[in-house]
Parts: C-alpha cells; structure tokens; sequence
C-alpha cells in the first residue's frame, strides 16, 4: 500500500508540475485566437523540436514498440529512423517549410484554410477538417485508453481504469484551456526532455545488473537467435517501407504536427529543429525498443496483451523507478493528447464554426476554441471507457487515414495546374479506398505486387495514397481550374 | 525546368532515404561491440543525414521553394 501510496504520489507530483507550467504560459498568453493556437508564431528551436517531437511520440515509445521489439526483434528501430528521422525530415522541408511561408504572408492557421483559400472552396476546406476530425478523435481516445491502462496496471487496480483516465483528461484539460498552444509547447518540452532521460536511465540501470549490451545481446542471441537478424517473419522489406512511408506522410497531416508547421518564430529555426531530427530519434529510439528486445533474452515473460516494458522494469528495478518510468509514459500520451486537442479545437472553431457563424470576433473564437478542448477532450474520455479495438489497430489505422490527405495537399502546393476537382477527387477517392480497406471484407489490406512478390505485401494505406496521387494529377488535367480559384496562391514566395 | 540545384539536392534526399535501412545487410545476425552491424549502420546513417541536413540547411535552404532570381515556378 505504501508503494502505491508513492507511486501516485510521483504521477500526481509530475502533473501539478506541467500544470505549474501551464499556469506559468497562460500569464504570458493574450486573448486572440492566433495567440491561444499558434503563440503568435514565436517558438523558439529547442521547445519547438520537442514539441513536435513529444507529439510525434505516443504510448508506442513504451508501450507498443518494445513489446513488438520484444516479440518479433527491433527492426521497428528502422522503421522509426527511416520514418522520423529521415523522411519525416524531409518532409519537414518539403510541406513544413512551404507551408511557413505561405502561412506567413496569409495569417493561415489550419491547413483546411490554407487550401480552402487557394481552391476558392470552403467545402474543401469544411472536408479537409472533416476528415482529419475523423480520424483525430479515436486518437485521441487511444491515449486517454493507455494512460488509464498504464495507471491501473501501476497501481495493480488500487486506480481504477476510468479514475486513471479520466484524471489524465480532467488535467489536461485544464492546461490546454488555460494556456493554448504557448502553454502545452512548454509542457511538451518539459514531459521531452523527461521521456529521453528515463529511457537512459532506464538502460544504464538494467545493462549494469546483467553485465552490459553485450552481454544481454548474447543472452538474446542465446535465447532467440531470429531476434538479432534483420527481417524475417513480421519484418519484409514491403512491410518496412510501407509502414514507415504511411507514417512518415500521415504525421505530416496530423492536425498537431501541421499546425506546428505554422509557428515557427523564424526561418532560423526551422532550420536548426531539421537538422536536429534524424539524432534525437536515434537517441529515444534505439535504447527502447533494445529494452523489449533484450527482455526476450532475459527470460521475461508478457502474456497477450501485456505491455513487456513495464514487467522489465518490475524485475530489474525499484519500484519508484517504474513509477518515474510509468509517469514518463503517461507524459508521452499527454503530450500527444493535449496537442490534438488543442489543434483538433482550432479545425472545429476556424473551418466548421466560422464558415457557419457570421461575425466572430477574436475573442469569442478564442473562448469557443477553448470549448472545443472541452468538448473533444470529453467526447474521446466516453469513448475510451468503452475501448473499442486493440491500441495499435486504431493508431495505424489514423495514420494511415492522415497519409491519404498528404499527397494531394503536396500535389497543390508545388503544382499551380493542381484544379479544385483534381482536389475532390484525389482526396476524396483515396479516403474512400482507405476506409474501404479498414471496414470492408473484400477490400484486401495488403497488395503483392506480381512482379516483386519477395517483397511481401504493401499496405492499403500505401496503395491509397498512390491512388490519391494519380487521381489528383488525373482529374487535374482534365479538367480547368474554378472560378475563385488562386493557381498563384503558392507560388513567389520568399522569407524576407 | 528544374534547376540543378534542386535536382541534386533531391538526389541527395533519395540516397539518404533509400539506405537509411541497410538493405544489403538483410538476413544478417553479425554482432558487433553488442548491437547487431544492421542497428549500427542505422545509427551511423542517421548520423550522417543529421550532417547532411545541416549542411543543406546552412548552404542551401530555399531550395525548390523559395523565388530565386531565374523566375523559378517551384
């Protein structure tokens, strides 16, 4: 009981200290909307970096990913360096700086009214939000889902599943209400920071009880020789690149990443926080997903459905460590959580309330972004008492949702012969396909190319986003851009 | 036209992409130093993008987006 006692003691100590944070960020906030989501465009490289970084991470860092490396080997390192360190990168480049520019010279804050405005067309602009609401919001419920997992787990049930998630919920949304995008970038950076230093210490404490890595990697190799080869089983090269492109894509349109490609204080900066991208991802990566798979030579045993993480740190260290740990995962989903409903807000309030409502002043949208958070954060809480699916179904299902949007928003913002049809149909076709593929039986989720069946099979979500590519620049040019439209809207752009 | 600039720097971003995952080590259990030679290549790779970003964004950040003077249309 004193365990528990101290246990809940460090969770609880963890989340007064970010919402200290919060308090500490809404002094400094203003009250019109582009303050509350984007901090007037102001971050700064290092809180920048991290938040995109801690929104990028989610319960997979501790959860998910070493319990994968624990039960099929630690490629998922590759996927996650090839996903965020390099194309994630690239991307960041390719749509994130683009994207700041145009942002810039337009005052855009979402990315519906970004390319609502080029095309002229508000119902792309209300679909674009549509679509990425969608798919945000089981997200969401998905982290609400792990923290209160991870708490009941902790406490052994002393914390009920929903007492856990919804004091995760309750916190955040009180933070995220109060301080807006300026306030949850700080958080971000802080609960970063916090991840990156467990996962070390986490690593250092039971490489030195079991003699060093190469010592466990023999222990592995001993135990379980195929964890140490590169492929086999799960692991095909179609499988790799599949997940690491649909990832890598979908991460561009997540709201909360996208939205971040907005802030930036300057030019500068940007270009620090992308050089700094393919390191930090080694850095949290590698150890992690290592931990699964050396627990796998150290004789740890996860049943169905149980997270290996946790029990590693139950054997090899004490039990205030594994709280730190816990308390370092809930700070991921956090993380993750309060930035999607901060910018899951901001696509409800600009692109579906104001396109309705006439007449809104900064403020009251502002106030009415703050209601979204509630209502989002509330929604996804009832969802996740009731946890439909398993936690890495529904993940990989929105990222794969988000990849769709990513290739035609690329196709339009270097393309000025993009048209509004080409538009329609390269997103709305390859949704279509993709949704298809998640909930209907004849839609096949994989695809053997027949000439390359070595490969093993490509994911739906990769296919579709080929799919939403060729109807994109298809129908494009067949078709004359609208009256309303702005081929030039992209076009000219410079930094000074 | 694309102009040369963009077209290696678009080279450069495919090679790094495409051996970010040590294909020609595939099947391969060599341990090395204790991690598996395929997690170490990864690790220098990645080490080597981080380079080359840096690089790119210090000589030449704009690139393929930014208005230069030939009137380039992205």
């Amino acid at each position: 009981m004193a365990e528990t006692a101290l246990q809940l003691g460090i969770i609880l100590g963890y989340l007064l200290l970010a919402l200290g944070v919060g308090v500490v960020a809404y002094r400094l906030t203003d009250r019109t909307a582009e303050d509350y989501f984007l901090a007037s465009r102001t971050l700064g490289t290092v809180v920048l970096l991290f938040t995109t970084f801690a929104t990028l991470l989610s319960a997979f860092t501790f959860f998910g990913g070493p319990t994968a490396a624990y039960r099929a080997g630690p490629e998922w390192i590759l996927v996650m360096g090839l996903m965020d360190g390099v194309l994630f990168g690239l991307l960041w480049y390719v749509i994130g700086y683009k994207q700041w520019l145009v942002g810039k010279v337009n005052g855009y804050v979402t990315l519906g009214e970004m390319i609502g405005d080029r095309f002229g067309s508000p119902i792309l602009r209300v679909l674009i939000a549509g679509i990425s609401l969608f798919w945000l919001l089981p997200y969401v419920m998905l982290q609400q889902q792990g923290a209160g997992t991870a708490i009941a787990a902790l406490t052994q049930g002393a914390v009920p599943y929903w007492v856990g998630a919804g004091g995760i919920t309750l916190f955040m949304i009180v933070y995220v209400v109060l301080s807006g995008m300026r306030g949850v970038a700080w958080t971000d950076t802080l609960q970063g920071l916090f991840m990156l230093g467990m996962i070390w210490v986490a690593v250092a404490w039971i490489l030195s009880v079991v003699g060093g890595p190469g010592a466990a990697t023999a222990e592995l190799a001993a135990a379980s020789p195929g964890h140490l080869t590169l492929g086999g089983g799960l692991y095909t090269p179609a499988y790799v690149l599949s997940t690491a492109i649909s990832i890598a894509f979908g991460v561009t349109m997540f709201p909360q990443v996208n939205q971040r490609f907005f802030v930036a204080g300057s030019k500068r900066v940007l270009k620090r926080t992308f050089a700094l991208w393919p390191v930090l991802v080694i850095l949290l990566f590698v150890p992690a997903f290592m931990l699964g798979a050396w627990a796998q030579g150290l004789g740890i045993v996860a049943g169905e459905g149980e997270n290996v993480l946790p029990l590693l740190l139950n054997e090899y260290t004490p039990a205030w460590f594994a709280a730190l740990v816990v308390a370092g995962a809930v700070a991921a989903m956090m993380s993750s959580s309060d930035s999607m409903l901060l910018s899951g807000s901001s696509y409800l309030t600009r692109d579906v309330y104001r396109q309705v409502v006439s007449g809104v002043t900064e403020r009251r949208e502002a106030l009415v972004g703050r209601m979204g958070v509630v209502v989002i954060a509330l929604l996804s809480f009832v969802a996740s008492l009731f946890q439909p699916g398993t936690l890495i179904d529904i993940g990989e299902t929105a990222f794969g949702g988000f990849a769709q949007l990513a290739l035609p928003v690329l196709v339009a913002l270097y393309w000025s012969g993009t048209t509004r049809y080409g538009m329609y149909a390269g997103i709305g076709g390859s949704q279509l396909f993709y949704l298809g593929s998640v909930f209907l039986p004849f839609v096949p989720a994989g695809y053997v190319l027949p000439f390359a069946p070595g490969l093993g099979g490509w994911s739906a979500s990769v296919v579709g986003m080929g799919l939403g590519l060729l109807l994109t620049l298809g129908v494009s040019v067949a078709t004359g851009h609208a009256a309303g439209e702005d081929a030039a809207a992209y076009q000219r752009l410079s930094a000074d | 036209m694309m102009q040369r600039a963009t077209f290696v720097w678009s080279a450069v971003a495919v090679l790094l992409a495409g051996l970010a995952v040590p294909w020609f080590l595939w099947g391969s259990s060599r341990v090395v130093a204790g991690l598996p030679v395929w997690i170490w290549w990864h690790v220098g790779w990645l080490g080597l993008t981080s380079v080359v970003f840096a690089a790119f964004a210090d000589r030449a950040w704009g690139v393929g987006i930014e208005d230069t003077e030939g009137g380039f249309d992205g």
